[in-house]
């Protein structure tokens, strides 16, 4: 009994931490997002709240709390209530999933750096990926306003065609792995056998699906400011738009902490049996949930980078590129895992199916598309 | 007719393979970008920093004195019948015995007031000021106003202070 106990004192501590390492990146996210924005404008950026500005989330909270909560007067009150919280709830669901580290022993207490390790793991992911859109949607749907319904729409319809692309570059690793746990995914990865390595094409199909899923640029059409004036969040102020902006941050740090455990090897880093040997299992630990974090941070930077310099897509062309682009290409990349684990010679089998594939696609057009007029 | 050798025909045919896949153009401008995030911002952080405006620069307004310590203006008006904006007013007053230290001139402006909101900064009272006496400084700007009770400055803030003399490059 009393170890159930420390077992649950000390999930319950871990839990508490990843919620307050999650609010607080996503936090600063907003920071560093305007400054990577002005640093690649060759601007400076907030610089006037505290050094260097970083006290400038607080000031954003502040701003955003004292504005005026408004409610459209016909929208429906409660489900405008509820586009917000479900967006927040969802994404601060998904983290329960990630392993963000191997065990640590306190005491006389061994427990994992995860909130639970379920053997439905990546599927958990999927699934409240997909509820995801739920906070979208009703928030639009309940605004009463046709700006909004067109981005919920648009938000719901890209979610799901995303999500065939990336669930096929998933089943690849399901294959190479057997197990849907991410735990077991993340331990077939270690030393230095990262996934990137066999699924090179996975991992891009995935990038591509993570931007989509995340609403972000260039796949932003659900918050279009060019036409839809501000999308499904176009009634929303106060602290409820706050909560669907900060939504979005938290989505990006969870979805580069997925994509650092499914392709980048988790908590696994360079050098692990010699921190090991030096200092003790549990600092190996803990340097590796904190190899995970910068492993998932330097994946927000990519999605900031790839906004500040992408522009939005058309939407036909937003869904031929998942339709007939990824979905495609992620059904070669099956077939290709498939054979490689037949063969057992993953890495061979994997390259040698992206060289057909560019081989193919050059074959055809030479083929097919018409010649530059001369 | 030719003018120059470096006209370019412009094909537009059909995208090439590479073209029509995006990605290098997408790579392409992510390094762009990364350039462009290591490279040095021009931002002037303004109020701390400013930057040298040029030695003809026409910014706050003047009313110089002589090496004596005396207003040069005579209030003879130039300035404020060139002024294009009407901003300038000024009262005239006779000089009385004993002030010849404080005015060089038998007559001078007891009142003497630029309304900034209406200055349009062209310099036309320096160029028309037969005494030499209003001058737009290089060096100083006016600052923002917050409110309409400051916009009309008088001769408190334009005469020049013996302390903080106004001088020009190229002037003796």
């Amino acid at each position: 009994m009393n170890l159930f106990d420390s077992v649950f004192i000390a999930k319950a501590s871990f839990i508490g931490v990843i919620f307050l390492i999650t609010l607080g990146v996503a936090a600063y996210s907003t920071y560093f997002e305007r400054k990577i924005a002005a640093f690649m404008q060759d601007r400076i950026g907030p610089d006037r709240a505290g050094p260097f500005g970083i006290l400038q989330p607080l000031a954003d909270a502040v701003k955003m709390f004292m504005k005026e909560d408004f409610i459209p007067a016909n929208s429906n009150k409660w489900l405008f209530i509820m586009g917000p919280c479900l967006s927040m709830l969802t994404a601060l669901m998904t983290s329960a999933v990630v392993p963000f580290g191997d065990t640590v022993t306190i005491g006389d207490v061994t427990f994992d750096l995860q909130g639970i390790d379920v053997n439905i793991g990546i599927l958990w992911v999927f699934g409240v990926v997909s509820l995801g859109v739920y906070g979208i949607l009703i928030g639009g749907w309940a605004s009463n306003n046709k700006y909004s319904l067109l981005g919920a729409i648009r938000a719901a319809s890209q979610n799901i065609s995303y999500e065939l692309a990336m669930g096929l570059s998933i089943i690849a690793i399901l294959m190479m792995t057997g197990s849907l746990s991410t735990k077991a995914i993340v331990e077939a990865q270690q030393n230095g056998h990262w996934n990137i390595l066999y699924q090179p094409m996975g991992f891009v199909i995935f990038l591509i699906c993570a931007f989509a899923e995340c609403n972000r640029t260039p796949f932003d059409l659900p918050e279009c400011e060019t036409e839809l004036i501000g999308g499904y969040h176009t009634e929303y102020s106060s602290m409820k738009l706050g909560f669907f902006l900060f939504a979005e941050y938290i989505n990006m740090f969870i979805s580069g902490a997925v994509m650092a455990t499914l392709y980048f090897g988790g908590y696994d880093y360079p050098g692990v049996d010699f921190v090991t040997a030096q200092l003790g299992a549990t600092a190996a630990t803990l340097i590796g949930m904190g190899a995970l974090i910068g492993k998932a941070l330097a994946f927000v930077f990519i999605f900031m980078w790839v906004r500040w310099t992408l522009p939005r897509f058309r939407y036909d062309q937003l869904m031929g590129l998942g339709w007939s682009g990824l979905i495609p290409i992620a059904m070669f990349n099956v077939v290709v895992t498939g054979l490689g684990v037949l063969l057992n010679q993953q890495i061979l089998v994997g390259f040698g199916g992206l060289v057909v594939f560019i081989a193919g696609i050059v074959v055809y057009d030479q083929l097919v598309v018409k010649k530059k007029i001369a | 007719m030719k003018l120059s050798n470096r006209t370019k025909v412009v094909e537009q045919g059909e995208m090439t393979l590479a073209e029509r896949m995006y990605l290098p153009a997408i790579v392409g401008g992510m390094a762009t970008t990364l350039k462009h995030f290591f490279s040095k911002p021009v931002t002037i952080r303004y109020p701390e920093q400013t930057r040298y405006l040029g030695p003809i620069y026409r910014g706050h307004h003047i009313l110089k004195k002589d090496e004596q310590g005396a207003e040069r203006c005579t209030a003879c008006g130039l300035c404020a019948v060139a002024c294009p904006a009407e901003a300038i007013s000024m009262v005239a007053e006779e000089r009385k015995k004993g002030e010849e230290k404080l005015y060089r001139e038998e007559k001078y402006a007891k009142v003497y007031e630029i309304n900034m909101l209406r200055c349009i900064f062209c310099g036309l009272c320096e160029e028309a000021c037969p005494k030499e006496a209003i001058f737009l400084r290089h060096d100083k700007m006016v600052p923002v106003f917050n409110s309409r009770d400051e916009v009309i400055y008088g001769k408190d803030k334009l005469v020049e202070k013996m302390d903080q003399r106004y001088l020009r490059e190229g002037w003796k």
